[in-house]
C-alpha cells in the first residue's frame, strides 16, 4: 500500500466524517426548528441506535452472526431491562458470549 | 469544564470508565490488525486521531488490505459515517454557541457519547454527559491504537472477550429507556425490521440509514391514541 494513497484516503474519509458530523450542530441554529421537528430528530437518532444496535448484534458483514453474540446482548438486555447497574450489563454481555465461545458456540 | 466534572455524579462517571475501558480494548485490536495486516504504524494511529470512528476505520482498513480500491474503502467508510448527520441535529444542543466547542464536540460525536446523551433527562447532565463521554473515548481509544500498534496481534481478536457483545449491549442499555414512550416503539420496530432485511443485500452503514423508514411511520401514525380509540 502506498503511503500518499493511504494518507489521502485518511484525509478524505476524516474530512467527510468530520462534515457530517458538523452538519447538524450547524445547521440546527441557522434554520429554527420547531418543538416538532426536534422530537422528531431525537425520534431519528433512537432509532438509528436501535438499528446500530439490531444489526451490530445480529449481522457480521452481510451473514448472521452466529449465537454467542445475540445471546450475550439478550442477557445484558434483560438486566439493563430489570434496572441493573450498568457495570452488571456489560460484563454480564461480554462475559455470556465469551463463555459461549469457550464452549465451542459460533 | 469545571461545571462539567461537577455535574457528574460517580454512577455515571463510572458507567462511562466502564465504556472508555471496553472501547480502549476495540482500539488495541484495531491497531494490532492495522499494522498485521501491513500498514505502516503511523495509518492507524492517524486514522485514530482524524476520523475517530471505529466502524469506518476498520472497514477502510478491511478493504484496503483485502486489496481493494482505496477509492471504494473511503465511500464506505463515509456511508458508515453517515448516521451522525442525524446524530448532530438530535444532540447539537450540547454544544452551545462557541465555534470551538461545537467543532471539538463535533468530532467527538460517536455512538456512545450520543446515546449517553440522550439518555440523560436535564440538560446539564446531557452536556456532561456527552463531553466526558466523547473526550474520555477519545483518549481511550487513541490510546489503545498506539498500545496495539505496538504490541502487535496480543490482543487482535477481542471477541474471544465477549466484546463485541458488550458494544451493543451499552447502546441497547443506553437506548432501553426511550422505548418506554409507545410513540417510539412503532418507529423503532419498524427500523430495525428494515436495517435487517436491508442488510444481507446493502453495503454497510445503508441498512442503517434505512432504517430512518421507521421516523416516516412515526410520522403517518402520530396519533397512536386516536389509533386505540378506533378499535
Amino acid at each position: 500500500m502506498d503511503g500518499v494513497d493511504l494518507l489521502i484516503a485518511t484525509a478524505v474519509l476524516a474530512a467527510g466524517t468530520f462534515a457530517f458530523r458538523c452538519a447538524g450542530p450547524v445547521l440546527r441554529t441557522r434554520v429554527r426548528l420547531s418543538p416538532r421537528a426536534q422530537r422528531l430528530m431525537a425520534l431519528s437518532a433512537v432509532v438509528l441506535l436501535a438499528a446500530l444496535v439490531a444489526t451490530s448484534v445480529l449481522t457480521e458483514g452481510h451473514a448472521f452472526a452466529g449465537i454467542a453474540r445475540p445471546a450475550g446482548v439478550l442477557v445484558g438486555g434483560v438486566l439493563a431491562w430489570r434496572k441493573a447497574p450498568f457495570v452488571a450489563v456489560v460484563v454480564a454481555a461480554a462475559a455470556t458470549a465469551a463463555l459461549l465461545r469457550l464452549a465451542g458456540v459460533p | 469544564m469545571r461545571s462539567i466534572w461537577r455535574t457528574l455524579d460517580r454512577e455515571l462517571t463510572r458507567d462511562i470508565a466502564l465504556v472508555c475501558v471496553a472501547d480502549g480494548l476495540v482500539g488495541v485490536s484495531y491497531g494490532a490488525i492495522a499494522v498485521s495486516s501491513g500498514f505502516p504504524l503511523w495509518a492507524p494511529m492517524l486514522m485514530s486521531l482524524l476520523v475517530f470512528a471505529g466502524a469506518s476505520q476498520f472497514m477502510l482498513v478491511g478493504i484496503i488490505a483485502g486489496g481493494g480500491n482505496p477509492l471504494a474503502a473511503v465511500v464506505a467508510g463515509l456511508l458508515v459515517n453517515a448516521r451522525h448527520l442525524p446524530f448532530g441535529f438530535a444532540i447539537g444542543d450540547v454544544f452551545g454557541s462557541k465555534w470551538a466547542a461545537r467543532i471539538a464536540g463535533s468530532h467527538l460525536m460517536i455512538d456512545e457519547s450520543v446515546a449517553f446523551a440522550l439518555a440523560q433527562r436535564d440538560s446539564g447532565r446531557r452536556r456532561a454527559a456527552y463531553w466526558a463521554c466523547g473526550a474520555g473515548l477519545f483518549v481511550s481509544w487513541n490510546a489503545g491504537c498506539l498500545a496495539g500498534a505496538f504490541a502487535g496481534t496480543a490482543i487482535s481478536d477481542t471477541a474471544a472477550f465477549g466484546l463485541d457483545a458488550a458494544f451493543p449491549a451499552v447502546l441497547l442499555a443506553l437506548v432501553l429507556p426511550s422505548l418506554r414512550d409507545r410513540a417510539t416503539r412503532l418507529p423503532v420496530a419498524v427500523g430495525v425490521v428494515v436495517a435487517l432485511v436491508a442488510t444481507p443485500f446493502l453495503p454497510a452503514g445503508l441498512p442503517v440509514l434505512l432504517a430512518l423508514a421507521g421516523v416516516l411511520v412515526g410520522v403517518v401514525a402520530k396519533e397512536p391514541t386516536t389509533l386505540e380509540g378506533a378499535h
